[in-house]
C-alpha cells in the first residue's frame, strides 16, 4: 500500500533535520522525518566507557553498527580498505534520533564575521577552494539568537572581545568553574589573553521544562541521563511532533531521492525497520544526513535527467569534505588539577581565531572535556613507554594532574577531499557505500601547529611542570564535525545549493546540514548548523504559503 | 547502585586463586569459584595471554593486569566485538610461545620476568600488529568497566582514586550565585 503523500520528507533527524522538521510542521506542512537510527531515551542508555560515541573500542554507543554500514577509505597513498563504523577513519557521526546532538559535548559557538568571509579576509590560498559564504554573519545573527533561546544555551561570552556582535545575551549562566578553569583563567589573564565561559547547549537552570546539568562524569559521548544537555531530540523534534503535523519514522534507510520526468524531486525510496522497501512521496525533499551521508544520497540518486546524481551537474557534490584539524597540548602539573566534574570543558579563548601573522585563520582554544580512565591513556607523552611499570606509574600519577588544551583549527577546504559513491562495495541494503578519499591542506596543518604552540604556552604559564604537544594528523578530516560536501554559493557552477540551502537545479530539493558550509569556522559547528537550518527552513515555510513549493 | 562484587576482598580472592588450581598463575581463576573455563582460549593460551597482560601492566603496590583479569576481558570480547581478532590471537600466541621456547625451552608463563620482557620486546618489533592489539586490549581490560570482563573489583579505578561506582552524577543543582 502506498504511503500517504506529504508536503515534506526530511532525511535525517540531527541538528539540521530536527530544526527543519519543527519549522515546517509548525508552519502547517505535513512532514515525515526519517531517521536511520533508533530513538534512545536518556535514562535508558547504559553508560559504557568502551562503547560510546567518544570511545568506540567495543562499538558505537548510538550507531551506526559495524555489521551493516561499511565505508571505503582511500588513504593518501591511494590504498583503499573497508572501514567499519566504530573504526578510525570512518568519519562517524551518531545514527540516532538527534544525530550527533544526542551525545555530543554541546559547545554552542557562533562563528565570527570573518569565518563567513575567509577568501575576502585572507585571499586565495593555493590548492584550496577557500571561499566566502553567500551568507553574512549579520544575516545569520537573528537565527543564532533563535537557536540560543529556543533550544537553550548557557555560558557567558561577555569577556570575549573578539566575539561577533550579539543583540541578546545567552539565556542561562555558565556552570560554576571547575579546577581546570581556576588554574587556566589567571594564567590566560597574565598572558594578556581573554578567557571566558564556553557557551553550551546545556541547561544550567531549569529551561524548557528540563532540569539543569548535574555535572556527572558521563558527558560527551554519552546520553545525558538527566536530559540537561540539549539536542534536537529533546527540543525541536518533540515540538514538531506536538503539532500533529510531523511523523517520525526510525530505522529507515533512504536509498535515493526520486525525481519526476520534469526534473523535480518527488519523494524518496527507503527501507523500513523490517527491511521493506517503501516509497514516500512529497512536495519537498530535504536531505539532512550529515556531510558524508547527504553527499552519498545525492550521488546515489541517479536518473536519466541526472546521470551523475542530484545537484552534481558540475561535479561539486561530495567535494571539499572538511572538519577541523585538532591540535593542542597537554600539561602535567605538580598538584591536582582534575576534579572530575562534568562536562569538564569550561574555559576558552578566541584570541587566536584570526589575525595570526602569516596564517589564514586559527582556532578557538579550550580545556578538554571530562575523561574516563581508558580514554585518558591517549594523552600520554612520547617520553613515557607505551606499556610496562613506567606507563602504569605515569597513568596513576598523571590522571588527576593533567590538563589538556585543544582547539579546532579552521581548515582550508580542498577539492580532492571527497565523498563518492563506491562503485563496488554496497551496504546491507545493497546501496553503494560512501568512499572517502583525500587528506588535509598543508596550511591547515601549519595553522594547527601554531595553535598547539599557543596551547602549550598557556599551560606553561599556568604552572605545568611538563608540557607536550598534540600535533595534528595529516589524514582526511571528517568525524563529528564533518562539513562542506554540498557547498552553498551563488554560482551554480561552483556550488551545490543557494543561500537558502536549495539545490541549484532542483527547486524543491534542499540540503540542510553542515554539508552546505563553505568553511567550517574555528569552532565546533553545531550552533551554525542550527542557525543555517532555522534560516533555510524558515524561508522555506514562508515561501511555501504562497507557492506550495513551486517557485 | 552497589556492584555485586562489593568492596575489594583481595585476601579472599587470593585464597580462591591459590586453592582453585595448583598453578602459580592466577589465570586458572578466570572464573573464581566456578572452576576454570574459557570461552575462546585454550587453558594454555589463556595462561600465556594472562602472563603477557601482566607484563604490560605489572603489579606493584597496586594489582596488575593479571589480578584485574584482563585475560577474562579479552577472552569474553573475542566472542563478541573482537571476533574479528581471533586469528590474530591464535597466531600471535603461537609466535610468543615460539620465541619463549627459543629462550630455555619453557612456556612463556614460566619464564622469568626478565626473559618474558625479552620475548615481548621481540614480539613488539617483529609482530607489531599483534602486540599493538594485545596492548590496547590489556589497557581496556584493566582500565575499562568491569562489566566487560576485566578490571576485577575495580582495581584500576581504586588505583586512580575514582569513587565507585563511577556512574552517577554529583554536585546537583549548584549554580553560580545570582
Amino acid at each position: 500500500m502506498a504511503l500517504k503523500h506529504v508536503n515534506a520528507v526530511i532525511v535525517g533527524s540531527g541538528a539540521g533535520g530536527g530544526v527543519a522538521a519543527k519549522e515546517l510542521a509548525t508552519a502547517g506542512l505535513s512532514v515525515v522525518l526519517l531517521e536511520r537510527g533508533k530513538f534512545h531515551s536518556p535514562a535508558g542508555c547504559r553508560k559504557d566507557d568502551l562503547r560510546n560515541q567518544r570511545t568506540s573500542a567495543l562499538g558505537n554507543g548510538f550507531g551506526p553498527g559495524d555489521e551493516r554500514n561499511p565505508r571505503v577509505l582511500v588513504d593518501e597513498t591511494g590504498k583503499e580498505r573497508i572501514v567499519l563504523a566504530s573504526e578510525g577513519g570512518y568519519s562517524n557521526n551518531a545514527a540516532c534520533v538527534g544525530g550527533g546532538t544526542f551525545s555530543y559535548g554541546a559547545m554552542a559557538w557562533r562563528f565570527m564575521e570573518k569565518d563567513f568571509r575567509m577568501k575576502s579576509t585572507y585571499g586565495a590560498v593555493e590548492g584550496s577552494t577557500l571561499d566566502d559564504w553567500p551568507l553574512t554573519y549579520d544575516e545569520l545573527e537573528p537565527y543564532y539568537e533563535k537557536a540560543e533561546w529556543e533550544m537553550g544555551v548557557s555560558g557567558d561570552d561577555s569577556a570575549n572581545p573578539f566575539r561577533a556582535p550579539r543583540k541578546r545575551p545567552l539565556p542561562m549562566p555558565p556552570l560554576p568553574p571547575n579546577r581546570e578553569y581556576e588554574v587556566l583563567h589567571p594564567a590566560a589573564k597574565r598572558l594578556g589573553l581573554h578567557p571566558f565561559d564556553i557557551p553550551m547547549l546545556r541547561n544550567t537552570a531549569p529551561y524548557n521544562g528540563r532540569g539543569p546539568c548535574m555535572r556527572c562524569r558521563w558527558c560527551v559521548g554519552f546520553a545525558c541521563e538527566v536530559d540537561a544537555r540539549t539536542g534536537t531530540h529533546n527540543t525541536v523534534i518533540p515540538a514538531a511532533l506536538a503539532t500533529g503535523n510531523c511523523e517520525l519514522r526510525t530505522e529507515c534507510i533512504v536509498r535515493e531521492v526520486l525525481v519526476d520526468n520534469r526534473g523535480r524531486a518527488s519523494g524518496v525510496v527507503y527501507f523500513d525497520a523490517e527491511d521493506r522497501r517503501q516509497e514516500q512521496t512529497a512536495d519537498l525533499v530535504i536531505v539532512s544526513g550529515g556531510a558524508v551521508e547527504s553527499a552519498r544520497l545525492l550521488l546515489n540518486s541517479k536518473s536519466r535527467l541526472f546521470p551523475n546524481g542530484l545537484g552534481n551537474r558540475h561535479d561539486w557534490v561530495g567535494r571539499n569534505l572538511q572538519s577541523h584539524t585538532y591540535s593542542g597540548a597537554v600539561g602535567l602539573f605538580n598538584f591536582d588539577t582534575y576534579d572530575d566534574l562534568g562536562p569538564g570543558a569550561q574555559i576558552a579563548i578566541c584570541d587566536y581565531n584570526h589575525g595570526n601573522p602569516g596564517l589564514a585563520g586559527g582556532a578557538m582554544l579550550a580545556n578538554e572535556f571530562i575523561r574516563l580512565p581508558y580514554q585518558f591513556l591517549d594523552y600520554a607523552p612520547a617520553y613515557v613507554p607505551p606499556w610496562g611499570p613506567a606507563h602504569k606509574e605515569w597513568v596513576r600519577k598523571a590522571f588527576r594532574r593533567t590538563i589538556v588544551v585543544i582547539g579546532p583549527t579552521q581548515e582550508m577546504p580542498i577539492f580532492e577531499a571527497r565523498v563518492q559513491a563506491d562503485p563496488k562495495v554496497k551496504d546491507y541494503w545493497g546501496i553503494p557505500v560512501a568512499r572517502l578519499s583525500g587528506g588535509k591542506h598543508p596550511h591547515s596543518i601549519e595553522i594547527a601547529r601554531f595553535m598547539a604552540g599557543k596551547a602549550e604556552a598557556w599551560l606553561k604559564e599556568a604552572g605545568a611542570a611538563r608540557t607536550w604537544r598534540r600535533q595534528p594528523s595529516r589524514g582526511l578530516s571528517g568525524g563529528q564535525h564533518q562539513a562542506g560536501t554540498c557547498r552553498m554559493g551563488g554560482d551554480p557552477k561552483t556550488s551545490v545549493v543557494d543561500k537558502y540551502c536549495r539545490v541549484h537545479d532542483v527547486d524543491n530539493l534542499h540540503v540542510i546540514d553542515a554539508s552546505v558550509h563553505v568553511t567550517n569556522g574555528g569552532f565546533n559547528p553545531v550552533l551554525t548548523i542550527l542557525a543555517v537550518a532555522y534560516h533555510a527552513a524558515g524561508h522555506l515555510a514562508k515561501t511555501w504559503k504562497n507557492t506550495r513549493g513551486r517557485v | 547502585m552497589p556492584r555485586k562484587n562489593g568492596p575489594l576482598k583481595r585476601r579472599g580472592f587470593l585464597e580462591a586463586a591459590l586453592t582453585a588450581a595448583a598453578s602459580s598463575s592466577l589465570v586458572s581463576c578466570g572464573r573464581a569459584g566456578g572452576g576454570a573455563y574459557w570461552r575462546f582460549f585454550t587453558a594454555a593460551e589463556a595462561r600465556t595471554v594472562d602472563a603477557i597482560c601482566e607484563r604490560i601492566i605489572p603489579a606493584d603496590d597496586c594489582p596488575g593486569a593479571s589480578e584485574a583479569a584482563a585475560v577474562n576481558f579479552i577472552d569474553l570480547q573475542l566472542t563478541r566485538h573482537y571476533k574479528k581478532h581471533r586469528d590474530a590471537y591464535r597466531q600471535g600466541i603461537a609466535k610468543v610461545e615460539e620465541a619463549a621456547r627459543e629462550r630455555g625451552g619453557k612456556v612463556f608463563a614460566e619464564l622469568a620476568p626478565e626473559q618474558q620482557l625479552e620475548v615481548l620486546a621481540e614480539i613488539e618489533e617483529k609482530h607489531a600488529g599483534f602486540f599493538a592489539l594485545i596492548r590496547a586490549h590489556t589497557m581496556q581490560g584493566y582500565y575499562g568497566d568491569p562489566r566487560h570482563g576485566g578490571n576485577r573489583e575495580e582495581v584500576s579505578w581504586r588505583m586512580l582514586g575514582l569513587p565507585s561506582p563511577p556512574v552517577r552524577g554529583r554536585v546537583p543543582y549548584e549554580t553560580k550565585a545570582g
